[in-house]
């Protein structure tokens, strides 16, 4: 059937999302991108819109458990799915990643942090599972969690007030608190 | 971005068949390159088919030792694929090298395969281009080219695939596996994606009602592998240039190799000519050399983009030089 003559109900559908640990359910456009139910629709606005073209990384969020962009996906296909916003992180008390970015200085007008907070932790997560990065040496066994790695694996988060040095600094203090 | 119908099919047949049946359908996956081509007004779709959900997400040795990965297999969970890290490292290193962590997370091996070129033309829709609108013309000759193709190219289209992971593909003789409305299909990585042509607008082979379901690849020849990309940044950027290769060096001469290049031409390229100056010859700088030179004899450059030939060729011989410094000192990975 054509779109045109669609009803309205045919362009929208009912989704349920665990959003920090609160279930929501919403009726969304089946364009509504996951950031968009999130911000417009739940007052979640922890997650920032940035480029809203999946360049900047300020919009990622973990979703069932993974750091993804929710500007390029679309509620309708993550029905069901378990999102944690850096606002999620904070439950019970500031996340040691948050603590670290304050004392670190790691951000000047704060709108990317929120994103680079929930990067950070599924990248502390991908790097304890022992998966390796572009700039691994040794793709089976990758070794410290040094700045070079730190760095191309959160090159997905970009900075305009280029924070970058503290955001490593505080990212390496978290990283070597958990080892211990 | 005009409204979407939104289908999520039980299994792959049923997707088949709904595309089939449905004009203006379309398949959904990963969706890093779909939305934002919904965004940006270059898709103009009337009904997402949601694949997403289908159970087309494992990694299974085959029994010749080779691999088939499922079309919904995420480009992060392949790359760090024990076996693919063991036996594939360039594989590996391609999908590591391409996009960042949050997008590898979302983006799958089929949708990578598939991905659109990033010709700024190409994404903007108030200016012609032959892939998007055909016959309105290529806004890319004669104005800026740095990003463009200097193999392979038309007069219609000058556009690069942006894909690593696919020309890791081609250099290891993958094959794309394909369901369509009269069953299943195999087809070559190399036969998969095309040259632009005077149908710049068709980037593969596939009819739109074909579905990619998996990709196999066969068993390692050597896991003496390695892919390299060249790019404006250290990270997070598309290639200017890239080349996948594999050599396996015997009693001082190469009796095999694998050689793709990405980034300069409109599908990943595979280096023929290349490998066959490097077969039977012992390994050098002046072989490597000689192997590129063969390759790049048909290159066209554009005029922003004459710098990737001799890039191209430092490229290829110092990713040679490793792998044979690499044979030399005993080691694989």
């Amino acid at each position: 059937m054509p779109a045109e003559n669609a009803s309205p109900r045919e362009h929208e559908r009912a989704v349920g999302l665990r959003v920090d640990g609160t279930d929501h359910r919403v009726t969304v456009d089946v364009r509504t991108t996951l950031l968009d139910a999130l911000r417009d629709r739940l007052g979640v606005t922890s997650p920032k819109k940035g480029c809203d073209l999946g360049q900047c990384g300020a919009c990622t969020v973990l979703l069932d458990g993974r750091r993804s962009l929710s500007c390029l996906a679309l509620a309708v296909a993550h029905d069901g799915a378990e999102i944690v916003t850096a606002r999620g992180l904070a439950e019970s008390g500031p996340h040691p990643l948050q603590t670290r970015f304050v004392e670190d200085d790691a951000f000047q007008c704060g709108y990317c942090t929120p994103g680079q907070i929930c990067s950070a932790v599924g990248m502390l997560d991908e790097f304890a599972r022992g998966d390796p990065s572009y700039v691994t040496a040794d793709l089976d066994e990758p070794g410290d969690l040094d700045d070079v790695e730190i760095r191309e694996r959160m090159s997905g988060n970009l900075c305009r007030c280029v924070a970058y040095p503290n955001i490593v600094t505080a990212i390496r203090a978290v990283a070597a608190e958990d080892e211990r | 971005m005009r409204a979407l119908r939104y289908e999520r099919p039980a299994d792959p047949q049923a997707a088949v068949a709904l595309v089939h049946d449905t004009a203006g359908a379309v398949f959904l996956a990963g969706g890093t390159n779909l939305v934002d081509h919904l965004k940006i007004g270059v898709a103009d779709p009337d009904v997402l088919v949601d694949i997403s959900h289908l159970p087309l997400d494992t990694v299974e040795e085959t029994t010749e030792g080779g691999l088939v990965v499922g079309a919904n297999v995420r480009n992060s969970d392949l790359a760090a694929h024990p076996l693919v890290r063991r036996r594939y490292p360039m594989l590996a290193r391609a999908l590591l090298s391409g996009a960042s962590p949050q997008l590898r997370n979302a983006a799958t091996t089929g949708g990578n395969l598939l991905q659109r070129t990033r010709c700024p033309y190409f994404r903007d829709t108030s200016i012609p281009c032959n892939k998007r609108e055909p016959g309105s013309g290529c806004s890319a000759l004669g104005g800026y080219t740095r990003y463009h193709a200097i193999l392979g190219a038309s007069d219609h289209c000058v556009a690069t695939h942006p894909s690593d992971m696919a020309v890791a593909m081609l250099a290891l003789d993958a094959e794309v596996l394909v369901l369509g409305p009269d069953g299943e299909r195999a087809i070559a990585v190399e036969d998969f994606h095309r040259l632009p042509g005077d149908e710049p607008d068709r980037d593969t082979v596939l009819a739109r009602d074909d579905l990619v379901i998996g990709v196999r690849i066969p068993p390692p020849r050597t896991a003496l592998s390695t892919y390299r990309k060249v790019r404006d940044r250290a990270s997070y950027a598309f290639a200017l240039v890239s080349v996948a290769a594999e050599t396996t060096i015997a009693d001082g001469t190469v009796t095999d190799c694998r050689l793709a290049f990405g980034g300069v031409a409109h599908r990943p390229w595979r280096a023929h000519r290349a490998e066959a100056v490097l077969l039977g010859r012992p390994p050098g700088d002046d072989v490597f050399a000689e192997a590129a030179d063969a390759e790049l004899a048909e290159a066209r450059p554009l005029d922003g983009n004459a710098y990737k030939i001799p890039l191209l060729r430092r490229t290829v011989v110092a990713v040679l030089r490793e792998l044979h410094e690499r044979a030399e000192r005993g080691g694989t990975a």
